[in-house]
């Protein structure tokens, strides 16, 4: 009994162990994973240079107190703080260029002192989020009470007296989660369908590739090879289905959580279509690049994983991109996972119309164009 | 129909054909011989231009491949050595796939398609998916896979590799059928019998090079054993016996010692033999069976190479 097991273990471990280049990923790829996710949550010395949350601030009041205020939020590092009117500050909101904005009221600080000091009625600051980033929202809330009781109470000790009715908070916060229109609320299965559609496309995407190497195993690819066709005719076939069944399986997500969590393309139906035909065509192109990247399947594999969980990582599908280093979320931008994410997000929740989506959309293809040329460029052609 | 001209390809330090030439007219049989690793397969895949040689040039009816959609593509029908076929669909369904490749639709492919698999005798299987199908009828339905678009030349790449001897015969006749119709076909094997019983003239490869090219009966005759005696030895008598005495024997071209028998190459079987047997009765070596037979292919490609086909 023991003879036979071990003879076969030691097959497993000799087969495993003669591909080197998958020996090397099958380590390479958790370390970087790990080191990737440890040091954006803080490992080792901690990362103190997380992205700030980009904050916008209308000061209606522009009193000394509220001025006080701002510049209290200005000077807090884990913000990026911009004045702008309310109106710009809820297009921008809602378009996802700024995670929140504060909406200062008029006598704002004559109402908050009246309430700290005698009890009366408090004022309203309005707090716009974009309410896919709660958790920057529920910091925000935290950093804004903090910047007004600093201030309170500095004013406090310069001779006001004591407050009437004990610390309170002298103000209410009045949060407003935008989305498609007032009254529409925020449905986080818009978001997560988006997020996992794109993981999964990134997988069927490996999956072609992985395909291809290993159809160059078998004599179909020699009796294609041998008929009159070109390069891009036998890629380009491989990369439109695998894109056909990639758009298709994404109108299917959209349709399920349509019916059963009332997920809604709120915005332009034109661009959800575009997006999703950019981004599947893109997977497509993905596929193949992978299939020039290693010599056997099996190193490819650790590879490609390596690859699409950088993309989805990277693109913010599995954590907020406001906890990456700053310089990590300056990149986030190249990479067409969050181009995809971004633009489903903007057709769907956010309400928007093409135009908020056309350039992730020619993004997408110019990087399936630029995928798919490379990919043409470095597969090898001759059969095995 | 078809010409190869010097073709050399290496794959790092490894020569896998050097310099290898050879013809093949119209309606004309050609076995390409050798043992594993001789340079047939990849022969053929320049030939068919899945490999781009280092050195040489193919020609189809007088004209180079020029590229990969080189119209000339579609003289040549190729039988990959692996089955090139999709398990998961049906016989029908795999050739309706083969057929467009060549731009084949509609009614003409059906036809084609109809033509191809009664040719193989699959007609009745066709909707079966490949999946069910025996190692022969796959391999049947891999040779008609390379006939939809009625190609003048066949590569043919060791196409009964696996399958028994009924399909394999079925083969045959499938190949003599195209071989009426005024088919050449490029044959590999490394099977003796079906070279002898196929191919009007064989090119014997090995280590990449083509080491003779001719007919059968060239063949044999350039080789100085004609015929072959198997002399079985009484069991135990062979000690001390070697090779070089024996080969001393007038009349003796090769000899070849396994256990107690001795297989040795002569030209003249009737002349040789009984000086053969005379000396091994003066030195003490009785022998309990005796036979002789005509020298094959196998027996060719010993004389030329110094080792057996299947090594």
């Amino acid at each position: 009994m023991l003879i036979p097991f071990l003879a076969l273990m030691r097959k497993d471990l000799r087969l495993f162990l003669s591909d080197r280049r998958a020996v090397l990923m099958s380590v390479v790829a958790p370390i970087a994973i790990a080191s990737f996710f440890g040091y954006i949550f803080g490992g080792g010395a901690g990362n103190a240079d997380n992205s700030p949350i980009s904050v916008l601030v209308s000061d209606q009041d522009g009193s000394a107190f509220s001025r006080e205020i701002v510049n209290r939020l200005k000077a807090e590092t884990s913000l990026d703080v911009k004045a702008a009117t309310p109106e710009a500050a809820r297009d921008a909101v809602r378009q996802g260029k700024a995670t929140a904005a504060i909406l200062v009221p008029k006598n704002f600080s004559v109402d908050a002192g009246r309430a700290f000091l005698f009890g009366g009625a408090k004022p309203e600051i309005g707090m716009l989020f974009d309410p896919s980033h709660t958790i920057e929202m529920r910091m925000l809330q935290g950093i804004m009470a903090g910047a007004v009781m600093e201030t309170a109470g500095k004013q406090m000790m310069s001779g006001s007296g004591a407050p009437k009715g004990g610390l309170t908070l002298p103000f209410r916060v009045s949060p407003e989660g935008i989305t498609s229109g007032r009254g529409v609320h925020y449905n986080g299965y818009a978001h997560s369908f988006g997020g996992m559609g794109i993981q999964f496309l990134l997988m069927v995407g490996v999956d072609v590739g992985i395909a291809m190497l290993l159809l160059r195993e078998r004599g179909v690819w020699k009796r294609m090879r041998a008929a009159p066709l070109s390069r891009t005719v036998l890629l380009g076939s491989r990369a439109a289905s695998s894109a056909v069944t990639s758009m298709g399986t994404l109108i299917i997500l959209f349709a399920f959580a349509r019916v059963v969590f009332g997920v809604r393309i709120q915005g332009s139906m034109v661009g959800f279509l575009g997006v999703c035909a950019a981004f599947s065509l893109m997977t497509a192109a993905f596929g193949l690049l992978i299939a020039t990247l290693g010599k056997t399947a099996e190193a490819t594999r650790g590879i490609a994983i390596l690859a699409t969980l950088l993309m989805v990582m990277l693109g913010g599908a599995w954590v907020p991109t406001f906890i990456f280093p700053r310089w990590l979320k300056a990149i986030t931008v190249v990479f067409p996972t969050r181009w995809a994410m971004d633009g489903l997000d903007a057709v769907t929740w956010r309400g928007l119309g093409f135009s908020a989506v056309a350039l992730p959309i020619a993004l997408l293809f110019g990087c399936a164009l630029v995928f798919g040329i490379l990919a043409v460029a470095r597969f090898r052609w001759e059969a095995d | 129909m078809l010409e190869v001209i010097g073709l050399r390809k290496s794959y790092n330090d490894l020569v896998a054909v050097d310099g290898v030439s050879l013809r093949a007219g119209k309606g004309e049989t050609i076995g390409l011989l050798g043992p594993n690793g001789a340079g047939k397969t990849t022969t053929v895949s320049i030939i068919a231009g899945l490999v781009h040689p280092d050195a040489g040039e193919v020609r189809i009816n007088g004209r180079t491949l020029a590229s990969d959609t080189d119209p000339a593509k579609r003289d040549i029908g190729l039988v990959p050595q692996d089955l090139g076929l999709y398990d998961e669909m049906s016989a029908r369904e795999n050739l309706h796939l083969f057929g467009a490749l060549y731009g084949l639709d509609g009614a003409h492919l059906k036809r084609t398609m109809d033509e191809a698999l009664d040719l193989v005798g699959l007609k009745e299987r066709a909707k079966d998916k490949v999946l069910h199908f025996s190692g022969g009828m796959k391999r049947r339905l891999n040779l008609a896979a390379a006939l939809l678009h009625d190609p003048q030349l066949l590569l043919l790449d060791e196409p009964t590799v696996g399958v028994d001897p009924q399909s394999r015969n079925a083969i045959f006749d499938n190949l003599e059928a195209l071989k009426k119709r005024g088919k050449t076909l490029l044959y590999t094997t490394h099977y003796m019998e079906e070279a002898e019983r196929l191919c009007d003239r064989l090119v014997i490869m090995d280590h990449g090079k083509v080491i003779a090219d001719d007919t059968l009966q060239g063949l044999y005759r350039m080789v100085p054993v004609a015929n072959l005696l198997t002399i079985e030895l009484e069991v135990g008598r062979m000690n001390g016996l070697r090779a070089e005495e024996v080969q001393s024997i007038p009349g003796v071209a090769s000899v070849e010692l396994r256990g107690d028998t001795l297989r040795i190459g002569v030209r003249d079987l009737a002349a040789d033999s009984a000086g053969i047997l005379t000396w091994l009765a003066a030195r003490g070596y009785p022998f309990q069976h005796l036979a002789s037979e005509r020298a094959s292919l196998e027996t060719v490609f010993l004389n030329l190479t110094g080792r057996r086909l299947r090594d």
